[in-house]
């Protein structure tokens, strides 16, 4: 499997996520904001965690707009995968690729902490290595993680089984205690949770792991 | 020629700042404040011959999220 980490202006998890790719199996190429190709044979894309260019105007609005986002976005519209972690969920909501928007905490505060996080489908490439309902322990690390969307986008997500994760105690605000959906064909996952920071015995969990493994398993043998 | 753009959390979503700030209001002896909602101005120094329309669609693709907010332009 091969991975395309994208690295914008300010984001602080690429290496993480490249880490967590790697160690799942997975060959790894950052790309920078303003390429405007990603390389040749790319499986999926991970939009890392940070404050791209600075959370200036929105989080992730200046991101959206960058070149490598228009590469982004012609991938996953031919079917590629695309994960977006935290800030990486945000840019994916501003490119329109999955919907709603995250909004300040309810709270006002930047929350970093380890959270139970329920998993609400097991039919995806991401969390086919979870048993449904589980709840697992993953690091939050956001000051505006507050999914909201209106009642109707919120029942087609239920409807469809797109709601990936969701917090077993809502930290945030989030509508629905919502942490992560699908996009329409399960290949495009955002969530505010980090499980990239959990992936590693030192990292003081390892419930993340899954995701990648589950990730790097389905997609060699695509 | 200049733009003014106001960006507002459209109704029905939660303002958590807006609700700080009344919060604040009341607690330093504000009688009477039945809600703050808190947006943000964004002056645009324009070329001329741009148009509302152009404006708008700087609105429509960066300047708001239309999911969340709504936005009104001022000309001039």
């Amino acid at each position: 499997m091969h991975a395309a980490v994208v690295v914008f202006p300010g984001s602080n998890c690429d290496r993480d996520l490249a880490v967590a790719f790697e160690a799942a199996g997975a060959k790894v190429s950052m790309v920078w904001h303003k390429d405007s190709e990603l390389p040749q044979g790319v499986d999926i894309v991970g939009v890392p965690g940070g404050f791209s260019y600075g959370d200036y105007l929105r989080c992730g609005a200046i991101a959206a707009n960058s070149p490598i986002c228009r590469s982004v976005a012609a991938h996953a519209d031919r079917g590629g995968y695309v994960l977006g972690i935290c800030n990486g969920f945000q840019v994916l909501t501003e490119t329109g690729l999955l919907p709603g928007a995250l909004l300040r905490n309810a709270g006002l505060k930047y929350i970093c902490k380890t959270v139970g996080l329920k998993v609400e489908t097991t039919a995806s490439d991401y969390t086919s290595g979870y048993k449904a309902g589980e709840v697992i322990d993953i690091p939050i690390a956001h000051h505006d993680g507050n999914y909201f969307a209106d009642a109707d986008t919120i029942a087609r997500l239920r409807g469809e089984d797109r709601v990936a994760f969701s917090y077993a105690e809502n930290p945030n605000g989030a509508q629905d205690d919502i942490a992560g959906i699908l996009s329409e064909n399960r290949r495009v996952l955002g969530m505010m949770p980090h499980p990239e920071r959990a992936a590693d015995p030192v990292h003081g969990g390892t419930d993340g792991a899954a995701l990648f493994r589950a990730l790097t398993g389905a997609l060699e043998t695509v | 020629m200049k733009a003014r753009v106001h960006v507002m959390l459209k109704n029905g979503v939660l303002d958590p700042q807006g609700e700080a700030v009344r919060h604040a209001l009341g607690a330093m002896g504000f009688d009477g404040v039945n809600g703050v909602r808190q947006g943000k101005v964004i002056e645009l120094d324009l070329a001329e011959g741009t148009t509302e329309a152009d404006v708008a669609a700087m609105c429509e693709k960066l300047l708001a999220n239309t999911v969340i907010e709504s936005y009104s332009v001022e000309m001039g």
